[in-house]
């Protein structure tokens, strides 16, 4: 037997090797890249580790050179966590009766119907975008319908702004809020609901007394699956929003581009790392909590 | 598993479904339509013409581009696959701990934000003095091919009877034999979607790509980023289309592969 175990362990290593390497290994590098001194032209000054980066999140040195305040940084996480809540919201408003509605149907048309949320979040995100463009600039598909119809008259202005942004990430990530509460609907015991109308329930209590607390893990699977990619969140707000949009995954960039602070940037990273971390710990008490109350 | 039709809850919820799937195809119906417009001006419509999808494959940085993400994609997502494959053999009778720990391993590349492992490899490639280039995206890509082959790949196996595999050990099979004659037949459809999905998401991916690539090493959605850039035009629409159509079918396929039923793949050995 202990060649057979050897010999799974030789099949399964490099994998595990290789994710280690270029996966674990750089998130710790980008740690300590955070604690360094931002370098003369660019890149890092090794060795010199300071709390530089982190400190920039908050503060900001003055035209005397003092610390002060600055909480420029502080509102482009602010509204990222709002955009990032807000789609959240609108994906399960939008994705629970979807999600309901398909548990009504024939399992054949319910798996086509599974196909047809999916296939849209496997075309490339930009084109996704890119086709949302075509629809809200102005003179736009939207703008045309709108004033074909008489409903408005001038340009919408819609593109740019942070509506528009909110529109390219509901769309991109409503088949993940879904999919889980779709599965989690469709486990659902059919008794349960029937015995809650057999013991004089109507339809709003069944929804709200049963069927959504035992479909919670969905929607917690859900929200999170939807607000941890908008959080950091790049191309929407970069393609949509605009330059007064700006979101955590766009300022990130910038540090790696324009502004040449890798320091900064990895700090960013790793912040928005912790925050996501932070979110699942809360969502992994919140599911076991649910598993213990039914 | 059977279930009745289950009741209906909310009023209202088919006209929600419905407005969700309007929502979901508006903007690949309004691309496809707007890809084939004759007119050079993006939103009036001047007849039905294939013209801007001739200007596409006439143009040679388009071509170099998608050269490059041909050679990315299919190489990560052979690599990609092969990993997983053997990472799913190798974990299949592992013991509780080491498989959620393997698991959690394999499950990182979708669960950190791709910005943030942007930013990591970059950071690693720069400071180790790895050249950017095809390369570099190659292994970038790689990493987020594996959890995407590997899904696939593990529900194909869990849904495999170990006796199998047992029973070809027992008759004299080497590891070897064991694994061409019997396992990857069995598991061809579930390595081949997962093939297929780690294909497209390497074709399909951008941020990473944006990092990590030199400028020698321009893939399809890095070119088409910076044309969205500089405008709007008939081109875009038709080159983002075609890459449309190429997701859809592969997608379709990778899905059928899902949906084929196991009996079939055991009839013939157990005939």
């Amino acid at each position: 037997m202990i060649g057979q175990r050897t010999h799974k362990i030789v099949q399964t290593a490099p994998t595990m090797v290789f994710l280690a390497v270029f996966m674990i290994a750089p998130l710790v590098l980008m740690a300590y890249v955070s604690v360094l001194e931002r370098g003369a032209f660019g890149g890092v000054a090794w060795g010199k580790l300071t709390g530089v980066a982190y400190e920039k999140l908050l503060m900001e040195h003055d035209l005397l050179g003092n610390l002060v305040f600055n909480g420029d940084y502080i509102s482009i996480f602010a509204r990222s966590f709002e955009l990032a809540a807000i789609t959240s919201a609108l994906t399960l408003a939008v994705g629970l009766p979807t999600a309901l509605y398909m548990t009504t149907l024939a399992p054949r048309r319910a798996t086509m119907m599974l196909f047809l949320v999916t296939l849209p979040f496997w075309t490339n995100l930009l084109v996704r975008n890119f086709a949302w463009i075509l629809i809200l600039r102005n003179g736009g598909q939207l703008d045309r319908f709108l004033q074909g119809t008489g409903l408005t008259r001038g340009p919408l202005d819609i593109l740019y702004t942070p509506v528009a942004t909110g529109i390219g990430l509901t769309y991109s990530f409503l088949p993940f809020m879904i999919l889980p509460v779709y599965v989690a609907l469709q486990r659902i015991d059919p008794r349960l609901i029937e015995a809650a109308f057999d013991l004089g329930a109507d339809r709003l209590r069944v929804l709200t007394r049963v069927v959504i607390p035992l479909a919670a893990p969905g929607i917690a699977a859900g929200v999170v699956l939807v607000f941890v990619p908008c959080l950091g969140a790049y191309v929407s707000p970069e393609l949509l929003g605009g330059g007064k949009s700006l979101m955590i995954g766009n300022l990130i960039e910038a540090q790696f581009g324009a502004s040449r602070n890798w320091p900064f940037g990895a700090a960013l990273a790793l912040v928005l790392v912790g925050v996501l971390l932070l979110s699942l710990a809360l969502l992994s008490r919140l599911q076991r909590r649910t598993r213990r109350t039914p | 598993m059977k279930r009745e039709r289950a009741p209906r809850l909310m009023t209202g919820a088919g006209v929600v479904a419905a407005l969700t799937f309007a929502f979901l195809y508006l903007p690949i119906v309004t691309l496809v339509a707007l890809s084939f417009n004759a007119n050079d001006l993006t939103t009036i419509w001047g007849g039905f013409s294939p013209k801007w999808y001739g200007v596409v494959v006439a143009n040679d940085d388009i071509l170099r581009a998608t050269r490059n993400s041909l050679i990315v994609a299919g190489t990560a997502s052979l690599a990609g696959t092969a990993a997983s494959l053997a990472a799913a053999l190798g974990l299949a009778g592992a013991g509780r701990w080491e498989r959620t720990l393997a698991e959690g391993l394999l499950a990182l590349p979708l669960l950190v934000p791709e910005i943030v492992t942007a930013v990591a490899l970059l950071l690693t490639f720069v400071i180790v003095g790895f050249p950017l280039g095809l390369t570099s995206v190659i292994i970038a890509h790689t990493v987020f091919c594996i959890p995407f082959a590997y899904y696939p790949i593990r529900s194909r196996l869990a849904a495999l009877d170990p006796a199998l595999m047992e029973a070809a050990s027992d008759l004299y099979a080497s590891p070897w034999q064991r694994f061409m004659r019997i396992e990857l037949p069995l598991l061809a459809p579930g390595v081949l979607a997962g093939a297929l999905l780690a294909f497209i998401s390497s074709l399909g991916d951008f941020v990473i790509t944006y990092f990590v690539a030199g400028p020698g090493a321009t893939t399809l959605p890095v070119y088409i980023y910076g044309m969205i850039r500089v405008g709007v035009t008939p081109e875009v629409n038709a080159l983002t289309a075609i890459l449309l159509f190429v997701t859809i079918a592969v997608i379709t396929v990778a899905f059928l592969l899902g949906q084929r039923p196991e009996t079939d793949q055991n009839g013939g050995i157990e005939s």
